[in-house]
């Protein structure tokens, strides 16, 4: 099926079978590996992009389904700057070790970020959705927190 | 984990969405924001040959009207969270569905359909007796649900709104699950002098007994702890892994409980 959206603010066109998933599309049509994989069943957070605006599990979502719709991964962050604020924040409160659930946390936290200061609870809350097998949360969350209070 | 080969219809309306999935018979699934059929076809577990797209046929949307909430098919759960007519009870029950980013994607008519013995959302519509509207009648919630995954909705019957009465009682939404966001081991709503309890049970159930022991009476300390064990006596939860059947039943005691004296609190 022919397949139109826009991703990172770049109009794509591709051809997709109806059960090619929205995070197999990003890293092996469109080579945006920054989107990472987990668990495909939607308990990890890892695959986490944003859906005209919205954070969700990309595992979860069929390319078809975004028909139109604008794609943003974590490739968009930094936007031509070295890094974002809050990847800024991340690498001064070292609220990574291996990477992996990196990408999508940072995917949620934007979203979070822009509807508002949220407190710590509110965002320990939505790390539960994120599961970070290095178990690195505090500086996780004092990176966000500090994003939030900036 | 990769989905089976299935054909995909995108219905830009009710009437196409109806007549794709007259025309893929029985093996034809409608999908909404597929938060768990998507796993469910991830993990092979359904092999539905035809999967209808809910999603833009117009079924979104929130609005008043006869005394209570009418809620669109394909409204997320998030915009139901987020709206200020969300119903109490249902706000404090939304939290615990999932996460954000499921929320973000799943539907309030999709949980209700799904109609896991489980989920938050059709303990809500059961506990305050709701309805659920179909392209072609209304069914009171509390005759809605069979059992786990199981509905009495016919072939090619499409959910198409949620009714959700307003109660000016006060309401309460208690559940313990093992870890944020997961399957709660047992779940309970107070709503008045109703109290449902879920997940403990094959589908959301309203405890008769309870609201009899209840009516009428003052609040006490007493009375709370007599309908918590009177809960923990009605439910017979079959236990699992994580949780024996004694323990389900003590923690819906516990729940009752704990549900009663907020209410109480509250009012």
């Amino acid at each position: 099926m022919e397949l139109e959206l826009t991703v990172n603010g770049r109009r794509v066109r591709e051809a997709v079978e109806p059960r090619l998933l929205l995070s197999d599309f990003l890293r092996h049509r469109l080579g945006l590996t920054g989107t990472h994989v987990g668990c495909e069943h939607g308990v990890c957070g890892a695959c986490t992009v944003r859906i005209d605006g919205a954070a969700v599990r990309s595992c979860l979502v069929f390319a078809i389904q975004t028909q139109g719709c604008e794609v943003r991964t974590v490739e968009a962050l930094a936007a031509g700057r070295p890094l974002s604020p809050l990847q800024e924040a991340f690498r001064r409160h070292h609220a990574l070790q291996c990477g992996f659930c990196t990408s999508g946390i940072l995917m949620a936290a934007e979203e979070l970020l822009e509807r508002g200061r949220p407190s710590r609870d509110e965002i320990v809350d939505l790390l539960s959705g994120h599961l970070c097998r290095c178990t690195g949360y505090e500086p996780i969350v004092d990176a966000i927190e500090e994003v939030a209070g900036a | 984990m990769k989905p089976p080969a299935f054909e995909y219809f995108a219905a830009r309306s009710l009437d196409e969405a109806l007549a794709a999935l007259a025309e893929g018979g029985e093996d034809a699934k409608p999908i909404a924001g597929g938060q768990s059929l998507v796993p469910a076809l991830n993990m092979r577990l359904v092999r539905p040959t035809r999967l209808v797209d809910i999603g833009r046929a117009g079924l979104n949307g929130i609005v008043r009207e006869n005394g209570c909430l009418r809620v669109g098919a394909t409204t997320t759960q998030r915009t139901l969270e987020r709206s200020d007519d969300c119903p109490p009870l249902v706000r404090q029950a939304l939290s615990h569905i999932g996460h954000v980013g499921t929320r973000n994607r799943g539907t309030v008519g999709g949980s209700i359909a799904h109609a896991d013995g489980a989920a938050e959302l059709c303990l809500c519509l059961v506990a305050l007796g709701g309805t659920v509207v179909t392209d072609r009648r209304e069914i009171p919630a509390r005759a809605f649900f069979v059992t786990h995954y199981t509905t009495v909705l016919a072939a090619g019957e499409l959910v198409t709104a949620t009714l959700w009465p307003d109660r000016d009682q006060p309401a309460v939404f208690e559940e313990l699950a093992l870890r944020a966001g997961d399957y709660a081991l047992s779940m309970v709503a107070v709503s008045g002098a109703t109290v449902t309890v879920g997940a403990v049970t094959e589908r959301p159930t309203v405890l008769g007994e309870v609201g009899d022991l209840l009516a009428g009476e003052p609040a006490s300390e007493e009375l709370a702890r007599e309908a918590g064990a009177l809960a923990a006596s009605l439910v017979d939860p079959p236990g699992h892994a994580h949780a024996s059947p004694a323990y389900l039943k003590h923690l819906t005691g516990v729940l009752v409980e704990r549900a009663l004296r907020k209410a109480w609190s509250s009012s």
